[in-house]
């Protein structure tokens, strides 16, 4: 490993910017987050970073390195060639705030659109029985900690600009948890359609292929649902047997 | 106030972490208009690194457990100077609270039987941690999250406090910017509920965000409540050492309550060579004792890797200057070891520790399921905060709550694990029903603009030095390194009056900071504004410090090493007087009522 390296990274604010060359100390160890922070604290003191947990936690990091979508604080210097300026610019699909700032509120509104948790009754002595197996799957998708990368890399969003008509694969995740959810008793399958745009996504993965949580996004959350879409919407026998036996979950 | 923009609410909660949340959700549902204000965006609060579970007596796993155990457990870890009221509300409550959390949709690990699945962590008699894997946080800020933006709360991202505005003794809201325009902001609000966490970044070594800098503990210190058990700090025993970037990084108490041992280089389990006697007759006689503990042997005792996190910090600490240490300075933890005994081992730590595997994984090229990691103390938590009613959770000052990390008393000298999380539901709670309740009971109050103004101007001066001044992180890291090395895991009168000396001087040196560029996102400004709070925190804990001459529970005290029956009777307060000095007493606590007595002495 060299001792130096230089960080092209992109200072701006919501109208225009430019990248900008830091050359910093490097060693062992560290991830693109610690040389972004170093940089800051030696060079630039107003640049603007957004981070948390330094663990891949919190999902605040978020950042386009050398042109893929990355958590800053789990990319390791070592996984990059530092023969040339590593860049670091903010994620492209959203607007910019400042430097690697991004204004990423877009995704909170959308969230609060999707139908909430409605469980059903509990049982006699007020708690609810679930098995492990059942959960499982359910658990995959609350691994998610809203970085919001999937939706930087999503082209209906990114070159497409959908943002009024697709809910993009996070939110897809997110309505999967509630859809799939062993208590839950709410229907979510018509808005997605409707409002939420799953249509939209031709399941490409690009998603899946940048999601740090290893969330199975476009096989285990978006195309179930696209499944119940097309079952619910466009098959009368299956729309007709889901009424008889009640509640919205067949698969 | 023409020059800022107002908003105004009956509840004004400020932090949207556990105990932020679970306030704002409750003083909305109390039929409260409620603001919610956070430093980050919303679900990054520092809950969301929670790894290892929530403590709740649910009984899930083994019958034998009961609210009255989990007090019991939670005096003993404290070094029975906690507020025993709080201890109790807590062990009473943190059940329904768990439970209310499935009906909002978290989703716990199972038994086998399809109920919320409990493990074993330090300091609790039986298995009691509810949890997702090791993220149970994350669960925990996502229910909380998801369930409170459809209850009507207004919520401020990117905002921070500056400063709490009374109306005479009440407070009566607060001032803030906002990150992205660098705009002042006034909250007007009849009731304020701190949640703002803890003080982690007044140390060098920290499993603690950017966030932790003792904001709420300052605010409230400079309205005028009183603080407590500020020189409570928690050590956590096992944080990440190499390589140096990662140094602080937690790695869960979880990983020894699944089977991983502490070993030093010669390959002995230390922690069995050193056993207080108050615990000596719960924990494991020998390795294999300790072995079936953590395979859910209700007969075995567990091991001594899961004695307090104080102790356990302070025999690694033992080792490592004795010249026992791992390569890089710290000792040994070793979960893979348990491939002797399991036959699928690597996938179930995998399975068990998914968060744990990764973290070693990418940050430090370490398979935790064939090789033991390196580990040592990291600071992690703070008992001390806000000193508040344990019913109401309200301040010295009127109006003004607190709860969560920010706030003191269930944990007195030391917190056990997964006892956090639960603090944060109960006692968030609390402070939101009881602030909605104080907020309907108030009439409307009169901010005077003088207060706004100096407000307003304290907090552009970094620019008016601009560069020419300091840089602020340097001042940052200064204090951060004359902490950890001054008023640490081990503590000595000398050593601490000279951090006195040296924070006098930082506080000289933070005076005199400068930033450039301008208002709209930028991180040097607000690491210039945080240097006060550090700064107001760092001297707390050291003047409380000084004045606890005895070592009890994560205060060590190496010119006092033993724990002192006169302090165990007394909670040191500190609070500012009206020259601005900071004043010290010790505050006896209250007689503990028969019935809790009698609780403590049945499970000795
Ligand atoms: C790595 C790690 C693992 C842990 N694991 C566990 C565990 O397994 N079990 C357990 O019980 N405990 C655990 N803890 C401890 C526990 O997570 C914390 O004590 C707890 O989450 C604190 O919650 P809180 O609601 O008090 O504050 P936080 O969740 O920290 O929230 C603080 C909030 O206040 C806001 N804020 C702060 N200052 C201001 C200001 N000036 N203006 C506006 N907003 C402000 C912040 O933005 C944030 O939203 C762990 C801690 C760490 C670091
Ligand atoms: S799979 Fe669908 S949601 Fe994912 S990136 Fe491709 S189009 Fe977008
Ligand atoms: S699904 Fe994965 S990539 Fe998308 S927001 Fe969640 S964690 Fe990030
Ligand atoms: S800082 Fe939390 S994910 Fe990177």
């Amino acid at each position: 490993m060299p001792t130096s390296a230089t960080f092209r990274v992109w200072r701006g604010d919501r109208t225009s910017g430019e990248f900008k060359d830091y050359s910093t100390p490097v060693s062992e160890g560290m991830v693109v987050l610690d040389a972004i922070h170093q940089i800051q604290a030696e060079q630039a003191n107003d640049l603007a970073v957004r981070w948390n947990c330094k663990a891949g936690k919190c999902g605040s990091c978020s950042a386009e390195v050398n042109g893929h979508p990355k958590l800053m604080c789990m990319t390791r210097l070592n996984q990059l060639d530092l023969s040339a300026a590593v860049t670091v610019e903010p994620m492209r699909s959203f607007p910019p705030v400042r430097d690697l700032v991004t204004d990423v509120s877009w995704n909170f509104q959308v969230k609060k659109t999707i139908r909430r948790f409605k469980p059903r009754p509990p049982e006699a002595d007020g708690t609810w029985r679930m098995f492990q197996s059942d959960v499982e799957r359910v658990q995959e998708f609350r691994k998610c900690i809203e970085c919001f990368l999937c939706q930087d890399v999503c082209h209906v969003l990114r070159e497409h600009h959908m943002f009024d008509q697709f809910a993009g694969p996070r939110h897809l995740v997110y309505a999967a948890a509630l859809e799939m959810h062993p208590l839950d008793t709410d229907d979510r399958v018509r808005d997605l359609k409707k409002d939420r745009g799953i249509g939209y996504c031709n399941i490409t993965k690009c998603c899946t292929n940048v999601c740090p949580e290893d969330i199975a996004i476009t096989d285990n959350a978006i195309i179930p649902l696209k499944e119940r879409v097309v079952d619910r919407l466009y098959d009368p026998v299956a729309k007709l047997l889901r009424m008889v036996r009640g509640g919205a979950h067949d698969v | 106030m023409p020059d800022y923009h107002t908003h105004e609410h009956d509840v004004l909660v400020v932090g949207a972490g556990g105990a932020g949340l679970r306030a704002a959700i409750e003083a909305s549902a109390g039929g409260a208009s409620v603001g919610l204000v956070c430093k980050s965006l919303l679900g990054k609060a520092h809950t969301v690194m929670a790894e290892g579970g929530i403590a709740a007596a649910l009984a899930n796993v083994d019958d034998r457990d009961n609210w009255k155990v989990h007090f019991a457990d939670t005096m003993r870890g404290g070094q029975y100077v906690n507020n025993w009221r709080m201890a109790e509300l807590h062990a009473r409550e943190a059940p329904d609270r768990v439970r209310e959390l499935e009906a909002w949709g978290a989703m716990f690990d199972r038994t086998t039987d399809g109920r919320i699945l409990q493990r074993q962590f330090g300091g609790h008699r039986y298995p009691r941690l509810v949890h997702v894997g090791d993220r149970t946080g994350l669960e925990m800020i996502r229910t909380l999250q998801d369930h409170g933006i459809h209850q009507g709360i207004d919520v401020h991202m990117e905002c921070t406090i500056t400063r709490l505005l009374k109306d005479g003794d009440r407070c009566v809201g607060a001032f803030a910017y906002e990150r992205e325009r660098g705009r002042f902001k006034v909250f007007r609000a009849r009731a304020v509920v701190l949640a703002t966490g803890g003080v982690g970044r007044a140390f060098k070594i920290t499993s603690n965000s950017w966030e932790y800098t003792g904001d709420g503990h300052a605010l409230a210190y400079d309205a005028g409540a009183e603080l407590t058990d500020m020189e409570f700090v928690q050590f956590h025993p096992t944080g990440m050492i190499w390589p140096p970037s990662v140094r602080g990084i937690l790695v869960t108490e979880a990983v020894r309550g699944d089977g991983g041992v502490l070993k030093n280089n010669q390959g002995r389990r230390f922690m069995f060579d050193d056993i207080p006697p108050n615990y000596r007759s719960q924990t494991a006689e020998n390795e294999e004792e300790g072995w079936r503990y953590t395979q859910g042997d209700k007969n075995a005792r567990r091991p001594p890797e899961l004695l307090t996190r104080d102790h356990v910090s302070r025999c690694i600490v033992r080792e490592i200057k004795q010249g026992r240490g791992s390569p890089h300075g710290g000792v040994f933890l070793d979960i893979a070891w348990i491939k002797e005994r399991l036959p699928n081992a690597a996938e179930h730590i995998k399975k068990k520790l998914p968060s744990m595997y990764q973290q070693f994984k990418q940050l430090a090229d370490i398979d935790i399921t064939r090789e033991p990691m390196e580990v040592g103390p990291t600071t992690h938590y703070i008992m001390g905060g806000v000193r508040v009613d344990a019913d109401t959770q309200m301040s010295s000052v009127p109006g003004l709550f607190a709860a969560g990390e920010c706030a003191a008393g269930i944990n007195g000298a030391n917190r056990l694990g997964g006892n956090s999380l639960s603090d944060l539901l109960v006692f968030g709670k609390r402070a939101g029903e009881f602030a909605a309740t104080f907020a309907r009971q108030q009439s409307g109050a009169a901010i005077d603009s003088r207060q706004l103004d100096d407000a307003a101007r304290q907090a552009v001066e970094p620019f008016e030095r601009s560069t020419q001044g300091e840089g602020p992180y340097q001042v940052q890291y200064a204090l951060q390194e004359m902490m950890q090395e001054l008023v640490g895991i081990v503590r000595n009168e000398a050593e601490m009056r000279r951090a006195l000396d040296g924070l006098a001087r930082l506080r000289e040196r933070a005076s005199r900071v400068g930033v450039g560029g301008h208002r709209e996102y930028n991180p040097g400004w607000h690491a210039a504004l945080d240097l006060h709070n550090l700064l107001t925190v760092s001297e707390a804990i050291t003047h409380s410090a000084i004045e606890r001459k005895e070592s009890r529970g994560g205060h060590f005290r190496e010119d006092y090493p033993d724990k002192d029956p006169a302090f165990g009777t007394v909670n040191v307060v500190v609070r500012k007087e009206r020259d601005g000095r900071m004043a010290v007493s010790r505050t006896p606590i209250p007689e503990m009522p028969l019935e809790l007595k009698k609780i403590i002495e049945e499970m000795k």
